[in-house]
């Protein structure tokens, strides 16, 4: 069977990430008065000969956004169900070896986290775990859905990979999106951040994707962490996999999101560095070579920032987010996954993007579809 | 102006419009008032059915605006019946502007599942307009199994890239017993003008309206855009020529 792991696998970490530091002035200027840009001149817009001309990105991205997705934005906020999880991931506070109690919702408390997160306006939700499949598997997540779907127009999950049956059985179930961050593409470094549990097989992780789409999920979330090595090569590998995955599963929809690492309960500090400089020249160049594929930013980043990014290329926002599960109605002060930085409420969000011309979107799909 | 009419309802105005991507649903409600339009899509999955005081429907209550759900987002013939049922029920109007688009990217019509819906969605009492490619041969399948109107696309949706199809509009319009109604990627009230004066009933804009910098403004520019045009081809419009023709240049030997 075809993955992304057969083109993977003829890439060079090393080499990538010399070409991309080796672009000029003269590579950045062709790849913004080209039409149909390529991975060549994505390489270009990611690289440090393209800071001076962010200004000129960010108009182009702009524009090419607005033509698309119009003067909207689409909310959405996480529902953390559960904190339990085998793998040891050195950055992350659910990390196995950090020894605090575990919480994974039950029925009652799945129902009082919907009531809380229904009166603030969500209609489309993210589902969120650790990986604990003997607790939290496939059958706890068929349950969930079947608890929550009534209650929303659109629901999404980011937790373990699973095998292509078992998204064949929770996609009837409403399942609309699955998130699967790669974290990083730098499979030495993969190992090191993730040595223990099943996320440390970095390949079943890599061809998660593949899964999904032969399991004909309507969207597929992409991205890596940034912090854990360097961002502009895992970026390429972000986008390379991106465009094989649009040519392949042709039927899916497809969004990024480009989470810097946030300070959390037992993790380690960020090995890379990415200034806000270099976030924005990043949501620009995704928008630069992809005008379809949604862009998500979460409230990891700082209120200023997203005030100042929603207009850049950025399609759907969460807000008001809690990371632990039961955090916003069942247990307030469980062990939360990251701290949050923008922790304005969801109506104060609405109304910073009405005061910037955008009309707040809270249902864009039917769960009767 | 002649008016028209799709199936037995009478349509004065022939901009017909569509209500995304607007920065705000009181921007959308005045720049929709002032086009003049008086068919409005609205996307089934944009709209809360269970709730009547539904934020778009709101907005869209207006004794001039006739509804047009749509079904878009839907990748199969079996998922956009379900979704017309849906929107019967809930927007009290069997019209229904089918869209059936697999393809998230470039949000390109199946015509292999829109035929099959048309043809199962007629039988069910719906008026269907199918949103379609500008096929010629599709156009006259859907014909034959009873769609009140065809949609030809004039480019991909949202592209604003103009009558890119137009060799391909020009048979479709020539061969059609139904009224042809220019959906997608009309980008500037000339294109409109130029759909209408090549002898299109109507023309469906969106993006153009709602991502202008003046989206009221830009409406009206529609309106009369669609006015102008319609006059043209009701005027009979004299040939073009490249080169100008002296009077007989061959023949004049015979006066």
């Amino acid at each position: 069977m075809s993955s992304f792991k057969n083109i993977f696998d003829q890439y060079n970490w090393n080499e990538i990430k010399e070409s991309i530091y080796a672009k000029t002035t003269a590579d950045v200027e062709q790849a913004l008065h080209t039409h149909k840009r390529t991975l060549e001149d994505f390489k270009a817009l990611l690289s440090p000969a393209a800071l001076p001309y962010l200004e000129q990105m960010a108009q182009l991205s702009r524009q090419l956004t607005q033509q698309r997705f119009g003067n909207t934005m689409q909310l959405y906020i996480p529902l953390y169900l559960s904190n339990e999880c085998q793998n040891i991931c050195t950055y992350c506070g659910f990390s196995l070896d950090n020894k605090i109690s575990r919480k994974t919702l039950d029925h009652s408390e799945i129902l009082q986290e919907v009531a809380a997160i229904k009166k603030m306006g969500y209609d489309h939700v993210l589902l969120v775990t650790g990986e604990a499949s003997q607790t939290v598997g496939v059958d706890y997540f068929k349950q969930a859905l079947q608890l929550i779907r009534p209650h929303f127009a659109n629901i999404s999950m980011e937790v373990q990979p699973m095998d292509e049956a078992e998204y064949k059985e929770l996609i009837p179930q409403g399942l609309h999106a699955v998130l699967v961050y790669q974290e990083t593409y730098h499979r030495e470094d993969y190992k090191l951040h993730h040595p223990k549990g099943r996320k440390s097989n970095f390949d079943y992780r890599l061809e998660t994707p593949d899964r999904l789409g032969r399991a004909g999920i309507h969207k597929i979330g992409l991205g890596v962490l940034i912090g854990l090595e360097d961002w502009r090569t895992d970026s390429f590998f972000t986008a390379l996999h991106l465009q094989y995955l649009e040519r392949t599963y042709w039927q899916t929809k497809y969004s990024l999101s480009f989470p810097r690492l946030r300070p959390c309960s037992g993790g380690l500090p960020p090995k890379v560095e990415m200034n806000d400089r270099e976030l924005v020249q990043l949501i620009c160049a995704y928008r630069l070579l992809d005008q379809e594929v949604e862009l998500s930013l979460s409230t990891r980043e700082s209120a200023r920032f997203r005030d100042n990014v929603v207009k850049l290329g950025i399609t759907a926002l969460s807000a008001g987010s809690k990371t632990n599960p039961g955090g916003y109605a069942a247990a307030v002060s469980s062990l939360e996954q990251f701290e949050i930085s923008d922790e304005r409420a969801a109506s104060a969000i609405a109304g910073m993007l009405r005061e910037q011309g955008y009309e707040p979107v809270w249902k864009d799909w039917d769960a009767g579809f | 102006m002649q008016p028209l009419i799709i199936a037995g309802h009478t349509f004065t105005s022939r901009l017909f419009t569509g209500t995304g991507k607007f920065s705000s649903l009181q921007l959308m409600e005045a720049a929709l008032l002032a086009s003049g339009s008086e068919l409005v899509t609205v996307a089934l999955k944009r709209v809360d059915l269970q709730n009547e005081a539904d934020d778009m429907l709101q907005h869209l209550h207006h004794p001039s605006f006739r509804l047009l759900p749509n079904t878009s987002g839907v990748r199969t013939a079996k998922e956009a019946i379900y979704a017309a049922q849906l929107a019967r029920e809930a927007m009290e109007t069997n019209w229904l502007k089918l869209e059936i688009h697999p393809d998230p990217r470039y949000l390109l019509p199946d015509p292999v599942e829109t035929l099959k819906a048309a043809e199962e969605l007629v039988k069910m009492g719906f008026v269907v307009l199918p949103y379609v490619h500008a096929d010629p041969v599709l156009c006259k399948r859907l014909e034959a199994v009873g769609t009140a109107a065809v949609m030809p696309l004039g480019a991909p949706i949202g592209s604003n890239k103009g009558l890119k199809t137009i060799d391909f509009l020009e048979i479709i319009i020539e061969q059609s017993n139904i009224p042809v109604v220019i959906d997608a990627g009309i980008g500037s009230p000339s294109d409109a003008a130029k759909a209408l004066e090549m002898g299109a009933d109507a023309v469906l804009v969106n993006t153009a309206i709602a991502v202008s910098k003046n989206p009221v403004i830009m409406a009206q520019a529609f309106k009369q855009a669609v006015i102008a045009g319609r006059m043209a081809y009701e005027a009979g419009l004299a040939p073009a020529h490249k080169e100008a023709i002296a009077s007989s240049p061959l023949i004049g030997f015979l006066d």
